[in-house]
């Protein structure tokens, strides 16, 4: 669907392709939590990719320094902020749930409840003339002799 | 010549598209038939001229016409024809051709084929029709001209962007463009109506099959471009949660509740204001969607062509026809009252719930495109939304739906009991907790995912076949064969929900993914597949020169498939781009992609074995195929359903 790779890539000669082999951690369970964690963060300079797709030279350097942090013990949080404090909120996939994005999280629901809400009264109103069907109106019943007659 | 000829037939369209705004809608209200009668042959005029346009500029394209400005930028000689074609439409401003080109295609198709509809209300939709196209041909003459000349044509082009270079994508804009511009024919006949100051039975017989086709292009044009970001992409995502996919999802979301909607409207005569709301605001996001691609305000790879003024122009296109429209709505909105009552559990009531849950994920899918920008502009913070955030806030959505989508498919209309809807579909309950146990059984780490995805994908399946089974009612097999086309296409659309629900949360529960370097000659073991990259060479094609690679797939010592996995260059941009080498399977797809040389010897190579892949399109398809099958549904065929409303709206006159 997206036309990738047209940012830093096109002035590459030899792109280097998402993670690359010599970046692997030996460690499976670290190297695991490291791609975890790089499906969250965005290439700084890509158009909407994450740093685990990306191909520009930066996400490179961005998973590289994770896995740093990662062996050098930090737990995934605290990985996660030390990327966020070298390169800003703006590289997090998933807005962190502070100040005024508590309205982003919360608009799906309200507005459901919200259409739920009105839906019921829709709903309630529609049952409750059931029992006073309406006499057709002689319009009505012009049309309804026409249609007999057909 | 050429490109004067196309340049002046679109300035001569734009003229028609003008009368045909003003007159017939003049005509509408003070009923001059002469007037009305005009909008017919506008309709078909402005088809052909834009049709001319569209012609001169493809000649342009296939000749390699490099003194036309459009053609330098975007073509070359070396490229194949295919794609001489198809790079008419991969630019902003031949799309924007293409574009118009349709909304002209729907216009006269309604001009000529809604042989039935009153002459009135007509003239009325043709008008607002040609409103649009008016709109749009206006941003092309004064924006976006394809036809401006070079004052020396150079040598040869700037050629086209290698991605777009692709079978898959030479297609997937004009069925998106079906989709949208389809949408712009609900949104006629809703503002049309509004202005009649009536919606009945007849007016959602009418409006349906427009909404049918336009979703049903929405969702090939949608899975055509998931496909092609699959196998061309080099590690297989197929959906990102990216501004302009969201842009084309949600005018999908809001056509599927149209459609539900308009079933209400047909059958019961209720839901009618909503039902017009939902064709102003699945139009609106269709132009809501172009406005984000071709502005570039949210950035994204789509933009072509991130130029503010064309922006602008867009963004008053939308604004001006929303808002119009919104404004008649709230004066008219009154005057629709609904007829039918029902009860809480009853068809109309699950179509309801059903247009809840579309309009509100549609509403997330939103407010998620466009926060980053909100939170720029108010509050100075850039960031960002992505795939995260979206699992997160739209799939609960999904979940309710797919729950009460077989429930609400057989519920009678007007008042259900739980206890009766629930005795057809128990085989139904039985079969998908089979299956969630045997997910359960057989997946490593017990994924909720895959347990809840398949569970519910399989609801649907077993659900959409207790649906058929309850229509056959006693009677025996042969009845299925004599059931409404309608009943066959919900069955389908439903089922292949379902399967989609199963390749996506398979997929993505499932995958196995392996990146090495490989020596050539070397075996290694992936998930039980023995992959050996044999060889590696370098080859020339047409315009582009290519790496490629023999890898043999094996399993248990027997050969499974040779694969060629491709990195390929493209001179004139200087641009790679990986061809995965993908052997489908019904229950895995194997996919692998050559990378790098590498200094130490070898080449980097990835290896990804992903279940269940296929059923992400499998079911777009059999989605598509069900809504391709309910339009041919006789009471939509010429005079079939569409005579008897004409007699049922002619007395009122």
């Amino acid at each position: 669907m997206r036309l990738l790779t047209l940012c830093l890539v096109l002035l590459l000669a030899l792109p280097a392709w998402a993670v690359q082999p010599d970046e692997v951690l030996s460690d499976p369970a670290l190297e695991a939590r490291a791609r975890e964690i790089s499906r969250i963060l965005r290439c700084p300079v890509c158009q909407g990719e994450t740093i685990d797709e990306s191909n520009a030279p930066i996400s490179r350097d961005l998973r590289l320094y994770l896995r740093e942090r990662l062996v050098a013990g930090d737990d995934d949080k605290a990985a996660v902020q030390a990327v966020v404090d070298r390169f800003g909120e703006y590289v997090l996939f998933e807005p962190p749930a502070r100040g005024i994005n508590w309205l982003l999280y919360l608009a799906g629901p309200l507005m459901a409840l919200f259409g739920l809400f009105v839906g019921w009264r829709f709903i309630r109103a529609r049952g409750q003339t059931e029992t006073d069907p309406q006499e057709l109106s002689t319009e009505e019943k012009a049309r309804l002799d026409r249609l007999m007659r057909d | 010549m050429n490109a004067e000829i196309g340049h002046f037939a679109l300035i001569l369209a734009f003229a028609v598209a003008l009368f045909q705004m003003i007159v017939p809608m003049i005509g509408a209200a003070r009923g001059w038939s002469g007037w009305i009668d005009s909008a017919r042959p506008a309709a078909i005029a402005q088809l052909g001229l834009i049709a001319i346009s569209f012609v001169a500029l493809t000649i342009s394209f296939v000749t390699s016409d490099f003194s036309v400005l459009l053609v330098y930028e975007n073509s070359h000689t070396a490229k194949p024809m295919i794609y001489k074609i198809s790079g008419v439409w991969g630019n902003h401003e031949g799309s924007m051709l293409l574009w118009v080109l349709i909304l002209a295609l729907f216009g006269a198709a309604a001009a000529i084929f809604d042989a039935n509809l009153p002459p009135r209300l007509r003239a009325r939709v043709l008008s607002v029709q040609a409103a649009i196209g008016a709109a749009f041909l206006a941003f092309i003459l004064f924006t976006s001209n394809p036809f401006l000349r070079l004052d020396s044509a150079p040598f040869n082009g700037r050629d086209l962007n290698p991605l777009l270079q692709d079978p898959g994508l030479a297609f997937h804009p004009p069925f998106l463009y079906l989709g949208y511009v389809g949408l712009s024919m609900a949104f006629s006949f809703a503002v049309a109506a509004l202005i009649e100051g009536r919606v009945d039975a007849a007016w959602a017989r009418w409006v349906r099959p427009w909404t049918l086709a336009a979703w049903v292009f929405l969702t090939i044009g949608i899975a055509l471009g998931s496909w092609w970001a699959y196998y061309e992409l080099g590690w297989g995502g197929f959906w990102f949660w990216d501004p302009v996919e969201n842009a084309s999802f949600m005018p999908w979301l809001l056509a599927a509740a149209l459609l539900h909607s308009a079933i209400v409207v047909e059958k019961r005569e209720v839901l009618k204001s909503w039902t017009i709301l939902l064709a102003i605001m699945a139009f609106g996001f269709s132009l809501i969607g172009t406005f984000i691609v071709r502005s570039g305000v949210i950035t994204s790879v789509h933009s072509f062509a991130n130029d503010p003024e064309r922006g602008v122009f867009i963004l008053a296109i939308l604004a001006l026809f929303v808002g119009g429209a919104l404004t008649i709505f709230a004066a008219r909105a009154g005057s629709m009252q609904a007829k039918g009552v029902f009860a809480p559990l009853s068809r109309e009531g699950a179509l309801v719930l059903n247009n809840i849950l579309l309009a509100v994920s549609a509403f997330v899918v939103f407010i998620g495109t466009v926060w980053p920008l909100v939170a720029e502009l108010l509050w100075d913070r850039k960031l960002s939304v992505g795939p995260p955030f979206f699992e997160k806030a739209f799939t609960p959505f999904m979940i309710v739906l797919a729950l009460v989508l077989p429930l609400g498919a057989i519920i009678p209309w007007k008042r259900g009991r739980m206890g009766r809807v629930l005795v057809p579909l128990r085989g139904a309950l039985i079969f998908a907790a089979a299956v969630m146990l045997l997910v359960f059984a057989v997946s490593t780490g017990h994924s909720a995912l895959a347990v809840l995805g398949a569970g519910l994908g399989s609801w649907l399946i077993a659900g959409a076949a207790a649906d058929l089974w309850q229509r056959k009612g006693n009677s025996g097999p042969s009845r299925l064969a004599r059931l409404p086309r309608a009943d066959w296409g919900r069955v389908l659309a439903h089922a292949g929900l379902g399967v989609t629900f199963i390749g996506v949360s398979l997929l993505m529960a499932w995958q196995v993914e392996d990146i090495r370097v490989a020596q050539i000659g070397e075996t290694f073991e992936v998930a039980g597949y023995d992959v050996t990259l044999e060889s590696v060479e370098d080859i020339h094609g047409p315009n582009y020169v290519s790496t490629i690679a023999a890898m043999r797939v094996e399993r248990d010592g027997r050969m499974v498939a040779m694969l060629h996995p491709e990195k390929r260059v493209y001179p004139v941009q200087a641009m790679p781009t990986t061809e995965a080498a993908i052997q489908s399977g019904l229950f895995r797809d194997l996919y692998l992609v050559i990378g790098d040389p590498q200094q130490g010897g070898g080449w980097a190579v990835r290896t990804y074995i992903k279940p269940f892949a296929g059923w992400i399109w499998l079911g777009s398809a059999l989605m598509a195929l069900g809504g391709l099958i309910s339009l041919s549904d006789r009471r939509y065929r010429v005079g079939a359903g569409a005579a008897r409303g004409a007699a049922l709206a002619r007395p009122a006159e």
